[in-house]
C-alpha cells in the first residue's frame, strides 16, 4: 500500500456470530485493499478466556476457520489485507489456526501476525478501582475471569510495516481495527488528531457490519429494506484527508442511506462531541452526511483531540447461571391462565424451596420487554410465561427449570411448549491503567 | 390545528448500550419537525413517561444539522446486561419504546 489515493475498506463481521456469505461475496467482487472482521463484545471475551482456560489451545473465535477457509484465498488473489480481533483471548493460538489453515489451502509465503498485550491480569490486583460500582476488585468479591486492556491503532502499525497479510488480534478498541490500516496506508501521525478522529468516524461507522447496510433498520411501512434476507456489508472508500463514501456491492440487499449512516453515527455514542478510544478523542458533532447517489453516501466533518492518557480495561467476572424457563396457553382465557402460572412459580419458589434470589415473571404476548416501563393495552389468546433467575448455584437453576415444568400437570389448564435453559452469566466491569504499562507485541509466524 | 400523532410517524430511532446505560438517537423524518421535537421531547419528558425504568441521570444531545437527538439515560437498563432479568437485557427494543410517545404537531 503505496499512498494510494483512495483506500478502500470492508467489513467482513460485526459482531461474533456475524454471517459469513456477505463477507465472502465482499472478498470476492468489493476490490478491498483491507477487510476487517471484528468479533468481540465483552461476554464474548470472558467466554474466550473461560474456553482457554479449560483448553489451552481454545479461547479464539469459534468461526475463525470457517471465516478463514472461505475468505483466504479470495484475499491473497486479491491482494487485501485482513485484519480481525478474531483471536480473542488467545490471538496465538488462532495466529497458528491461521497458519494451519493457510497450509492446507496451499497458500505459502503468507505472513500471519499474532497481536498480544491486551491481557492485563497480571496488572491488575485485589486494591484495583472499579470506578463504575465504586469498589476495588477485592471488595467485589467475584472471581475474576480475565481483564484486557482497549489496544489502539498503533499496536497494530508494527505488523502492518512487517508486511503482514492477516493480523490477529484480542481486545482492541472497534474503530481502532480501521484506523490502523488508513494510518498506515496515509502516513497519519499518532498525534494528527483530525486525521485519527475522521479515520475513527469511519471505524465507528463501519464496525457493525449490516447495521449501516440495512440491518437493524427496517421497520415495514415506515423504513422499508430491499432484500434484507441477503443485505450485504458495506464498503468505505477513504480518501487521504479522512473523508470517506460509505457504500455497498450493487448486488447485494440492503441499503446505504443517509438514514442509515445517521442511525449508526449515534449507536452507543454518548456524548458525540467526545468518543473516546485509545487512538483520539473523536469529535462527531458536527459530522456532515449526505446521499451522493443511490446507495453512496458522503461523510465528512469528524473532528478530532488528544487522546487520553489512561487505557480503557475490562474486567470480567464469574456471574453464576441465568436460568429462564418458559411455558404458553392459547386460546381464551390465555392470559389470566399464564397470569396464574406465573404466580404459582413464584409462590412455590418462595414459599416451598426458600428462593430469595430475584425472580423475574413475563408474560409474552401481553408484557414482558416493555413492562418497568409501559402497559399496552393487550387482548392477546396466545401468552408464553416465562421465568428466570439468577442462581448462586447449579441446584437453584435447575429448581427454577423443574417448577415450570411440573405446571404441565400440576399448573393451569392446556399448558405446553416447556423450554428450560441454565446459561452462564458473566459480568463485566470497566478499570483504567496508564498506558505506558500496557506492552503491546506483534509475533509474526510465515507459512 | 394542532393534532397528536405517534412519534414513529414523524421519526425514527436507534437503541444502544453500555454497562447499565442507554441511548436512543432520535431522527426527525423532516427538519420541521425538528423544533417540535426539541420542545416535546425533552429528558424531563422522557424521566415522567418511564419513572420505574429510568432510574438515573437522562440527558440530551442535539444534533441539529442531522435532525437528531441523542438521549443518554444512566441505569436504564434494570442493571445492565450484566443483572437484568428482561429478555432484551441490552434494551435494543428502548427505541420503539421512545417512538411509542404522543407528540403534538402543526399541521
Amino acid at each position: 500500500m503505496a499512498s494510494p489515493e483512495v483506500l478502500r475498506l470492508g467489513t467482513g463481521a460485526g459482531f461474533s456470530a456475524d454471517r459469513l456469505d456477505p463477507a465472502v461475496e465482499l472478498a470476492a467482487k468489493g476490490e478491498l485493499d483491507v477487510i476487517v472482521f471484528e468479533c468481540i463484545g465483552e461476554r464474548t471475551l470472558a467466554f474466550g478466556h473461560r474456553d482457554r482456560m479449560a483448553d489451552p489451545m481454545a479461547g479464539y473465535n469459534p468461526l475463525l476457520e470457517r471465516r478463514l477457509r472461505a475468505v483466504l484465498p479470495l484475499c491473497v488473489r486479491h491482494g487485501t489485507r485482513l485484519i480481525t480481533n478474531m483471536g480473542v483471548a488467545n490471538p496465538r493460538g488462532a495466529a497458528e489456526k491461521a497458519a494451519a489453515v493457510a497450509r492446507e489451502l496451499g497458500l505459502r509465503g503468507l505472513r500471519i501476525a499474532a497481536l498480544e498485550g491486551d491481557d492485563v491480569s497480571a496488572l491488575l490486583g485485589d486494591d484495583t478501582p472499579l470506578p463504575e460500582s465504586e469498589v476495588t476488585i477485592g471488595e467485589g468479591g467475584r472471581r475474576m475471569v480475565g481483564a484486557n486492556a482497549y489496544l489502539g491503532a498503533d499496536a497494530i502499525l508494527p505488523a502492518l510495516e512487517a508486511g503482514a497479510d492477516v493480523v490477529i488480534t484480542g481486545r482492541v478498541a472497534d474503530p481502532s481495527l480501521f484506523l490502523a490500516p488508513l494510518r498506515y496506508a496515509f502516513g497519519w501521525a499518532e498525534d494528527d488528531w483530525p486525521a485519527l478522529g475522521a479515520g475513527t468516524l469511519v471505524g465507528h461507522l463501519m464496525e457493525c457490519a449490516a447495521q449501516i447496510t440495512g440491518g437493524y433498520f427496517a421497520d415495514p411501512g415506515y423504513k422499508d429494506v430491499p432484500g434484507l434476507a441477503r443485505v450485504g456489508f458495506p464498503i468505505a472508500e477513504v480518501g487521504a484527508d479522512g473523508r470517506a463514501v460509505i457504500t455497498k456491492l450493487a448486488d447485494a440487499g440492503g441499503l446505504v442511506s443517509e438514514r442509515t449512516v445517521k442511525e449508526q453515527l449515534l449507536y452507543e455514542v454518548h456524548d458525540p462531541a467526545r468518543y473516546v478510544t485509545p487512538d483520539v478523542v473523536a469529535d462527531f458533532s458536527r459530522v456532515e452526511i449526505r446521499e451522493e447517489s443511490k446507495d453512496r453516501v458522503r461523510v465528512s466533518g469528524a473532528g478530532g483531540r488528544p487522546r487520553p492518557e489512561q487505557l480503557k480495561v475490562t474486567v470480567a467476572f464469574d456471574g453464576g447461571l441465568l436460568a429462564e424457563a418458559a411455558v404458553s396457553y392459547a386460546g381464551p382465557g390465555a392470559a389470566a391462565r399464564a397470569e396464574l402460572a406465573g404466580q404459582i412459580v413464584k409462590e412455590r419458589m418462595v414459599g416451598v424451596h426458600g428462593c430469595n434470589a430475584p425472580l423475574r415473571i413475563d408474560l409474552i404476548g401481553v408484557s414482558s420487554l416493555h413492562a418497568a416501563a409501559r402497559a399496552y393495552p393487550s387482548n392477546a389468546q396466545d401468552v408464553r410465561m416465562r421465568a428466570a433467575l439468577r442462581a448462586s448455584s447449579r441446584e437453584q437453576a435447575e429448581l427454577l427449570l423443574w417448577e415450570v415444568e411440573a405446571l404441565l400437570c400440576c399448573g393451569p389448564a392446556g399448558g405446553g411448549g416447556y423450554r428450560g435453559q441454565i446459561t452462564p452469566s458473566v459480568i463485566t466491569q470497566s478499570a483504567y491503567l496508564d498506558r505506558d504499562l500496557v506492552r503491546p507485541q506483534i509475533e509474526i509466524i510465515e507459512t | 390545528m394542532t393534532r397528536r400523532v405517534m412519534l414513529r410517524e414523524i421519526a425514527h430511532a436507534r437503541a444502544g448500550d453500555k454497562g447499565n446505560r442507554s441511548n436512543v438517537a432520535v431522527y426527525v423524518y423532516e427538519q420541521r419537525h425538528y423544533l417540535t421535537l426539541k420542545a416535546q421531547l425533552t429528558p424531563a419528558r422522557l424521566r415522567a413517561e418511564f419513572p420505574r425504568l429510568l432510574e438515573g441521570k437522562v440527558q440530551r444531545f442535539e444534533l441539529e444539522q442531522l435532525g437528531a437527538f441523542n438521549f443518554v439515560m444512566d441505569q436504564a437498563l434494570e442493571g445492565g446486561v450484566n443483572e437484568s432479568l428482561n429478555l432484551d437485557s441490552h434494551g435494543k427494543s428502548w427505541s420503539f419504546l421512545l417512538l411509542g410517545l404522543e407528540i403534538e404537531i402543526e399541521d
